[in-house]
């Protein structure tokens, strides 16, 4: 199976990258080499096989849910683009 | 002898006997780095005021008696950890420019033992990279050259390309490094270093920019097993911040080196001789077996059937990973923003300003593994024969101690090499993938130079939470190997 220039677009929009038509063609060549490779999955027989989804040999630890910082907001803000007295700032979302 | 030929013990040594002080040692690396970083781009940020502010706080701590094995080692720390205070990049622009409100919990441990902060090391974007090509802040020259062919610039390994490089040249006495598939332990062979990848959970990955959750993990670069281990033990250790971290007493790791392997059952896995891999990396892995067996150890053929599907799962797990994990980066709360006609638009401009191709490349290959109608034939699936190398591992480990390959298929390459096409730069952690997906510590250790003169390495990979055991039988090749070569471009 390998990708056309369309589902590269459809791609790059869910993963919210710009991408122009020089680079779909690119993209596409590379990212079909990456899943031509991946293909040999195939041959592997994973009858009755849980999937792995950590490298931790452990349940998740649990923790008691209550409030550990905070009253922090210049700290959290010193890096933003663009804010708005203690709010981020982003273009008008909704008109 | 100069004072770059001191390792980390030795320097700690003069260091309590007052014959050099941290201020001295600091100001050597300090002008070292200033001379040769230009040239290797080593380093993206440098703090040479910080490291001398630091160096004299040690001083102070030594002449009250408080010193750690670390207090006034001046070290690199990866520009992936980030550092409260201090431009952290992870090499990408689209954190241009991010100042950490906040310390990692490995570079604070670090800073608690008392170790210099030189500066933060260049590695490949966001970690994503076997060679430092893809940083956004320019390649890193290895120090190490072809004899034949001086100027020949060669890649220093990836992601912990700068780390190796620093340390490699004298411009670091040690450095921290990651490692999600082999970004450690590559490094360190292409630049005649150890360094270790311990047990995924051993180290706090706080504070370290994230790539594929499941594989990061931190650990030392340095010149030799017992710098790894000092420096493992001040880097470990449980931590409520991190939810993966492991509630493990650590053991104090240089206790381990001298243990020898008399008695040791070494696995050696049938499946890592590829069909086409170099016969002078092949003929070092049975030098090691030779070395091994003649210190008392007991060598055993074993199998790891699934090693050759390694790459292709990583390939598929370390994205979805990154796609996930980098989605935080959309120009609202840090680093880069390009303005847009709206919201969506103001990300893709960002992310597409920001991001580097490759980093790019493997964001869109998660984001398809990971879609509607994917993510079983992929995602899924990858994840299944990832629990299968996990059992190959555990299988392996019921008969031996410790698994002994090489630690990357070639030496380092030249810079412009191997870029025909991603899949051929991945090729490059066919040998260290595995433990990575497995989460059991490995370790490269300079083993011997190829023919052109440039370092090879060996790997080491022991059971979960037995680094011990790695860097018992790492020492003992270190001890075979004598390998005591350097690159002719280093701080003298």
């Amino acid at each position: 199976m390998s990708l056309d220039a369309a589902t590269v677009r459809r791609i790059a929009r869910l993963a919210r990258i710009r991408v122009d038509d020089t680079e779909v063609e690119t993209l596409k060549s590379e990212l079909n080499a990456i899943l031509g490779y991946v293909e040999q999955l195939g041959e592997v027989n994973v009858d009755g096989i849980e999937p792995l989804s950590g490298g931790a040999q452990m349940a998740l630890r649990q923790r008691e849910d209550y409030v550990t910082d905070g009253e922090i907001a210049e700290k959290v803000l010193a890096n933003a683009p663009d804010r708005e007295q203690n709010f981020f700032a982003v273009p008008k979302v909704v008109e | 002898m100069s004072i770059f030929d001191l390792t980390i013990a030795q320097a700690s040594a003069k260091l309590a006997a007052k014959e050099i002080s941290a201020v001295e040692l600091t100001t050597a690396y300090n002008d070292a780095v200033a001379a040769l970083n230009p040239r290797l781009n080593a380093y993206i940020t440098t703090t040479p005021e910080l490291a001398l502010e630091q160096a004299q706080a040690a001083d102070a701590r030594i002449a009250a008696g408080d010193a750690t094995a670390l207090t006034g080692i001046p070290i690199a720390v990866k520009d992936l950890f980030c550092t409260e205070g201090v431009r952290t990049t992870a090499a990408s622009k689209i954190l241009e420019p991010f100042i950490p409100p906040y310390e990692s919990t490995v570079s604070a441990k670090l800073k608690a033992a008392g170790a210099v902060t030189l500066g933060k090391a260049n590695l490949d974007e966001f970690a994503m990279g076997s060679s430092n090509i893809t940083s956004g802040y320019g390649p890193v020259e290895n120090p190490w050259k072809r004899a034949a062919d001086q100027d020949a610039k060669l890649v220093p390994g990836g992601s912990s390309g700068g780390s190796a490089a620093a340390v490699a040249a004298r411009i670091a006495l040690a450095a921290t490094g990651t490692d999600t598939g082999g970004s450690i332990r590559q490094p360190a062979a292409f630049t005649g270093l150890a360094g270790i990848k311990p047990t995924y959970g051993r180290c706090s990955r706080f504070g370290i920019v994230a790539f594929a959750s499941s594989l990061d993990q931190a650990g030392p670069m340095a010149r030799n097993t017992e710098d790894c281990a000092l420096l493992l033990n001040a880097m470990a250790g449980f931590d409520e911040k991190d939810s993966t971290s492991a509630q493990r007493e650590v053991p104090d790791f240089t206790k381990a080196l001298n243990r020898g392997v008399k008695g040791l059952r070494i696995g050696i896995p049938a499946e890592y001789r590829l069909e086409g891999t170099n016969p002078e990396i092949l003929a070092l892995w049975d030098k090691g077996i030779e070395w091994l067996k003649t210190q008392g150890a007991e060598i055993v053929e074993i199998s790891l059937p699934h090693t050759k599907y390694g790459l292709a799962v990583y390939y598929i797990v370390a994205p979805a990973e990154a796609s996930s994990n980098l989605a935080r980066y959309d120009g609202v709360r840090f680093g880069k923003r390009v303005d847009g006609v709206d919201l969506i638009d103001m990300y893709e401009r960002t992310r597409a300003a920001g991001f580097g191709p490759e980093v790019k490349r493997r964001i869109m290959i998660g984001t398809y593994v990971l879609s509607h109608g994917y993510y079983d034939a992929y995602y899924l699936k990858a994840q299944k024969v990832r629990n299968l190398i996990l059992r190959d591992f555990t299988t392996a480990f019921e008969t031996v101690d410790a698994i002994l390959t090489p630690t990357a298929p070639s030496a380092a390459f030249g810079l412009g090499e191997k870029m025909d096409d991603p899949v051929t730069m991945y090729l490059n952690d066919v040998f260290t993938v595995p433990a990575s997906l497995a989460g059991v510590p490995a370790m490269s250790v300079p083993a011997g130079l190829n023919a052109e003169g440039l370092p090879l390495g060996l790997q080491v990979i022991g059971k979960h939470f037995d680094e011990e055991t790695v860097f018992a039988v790492s020492a003992a090749i270190e001890n075979a190997a004598g390998f005591s070569a350097l690159p002719e471009l280093r701080a003298k």
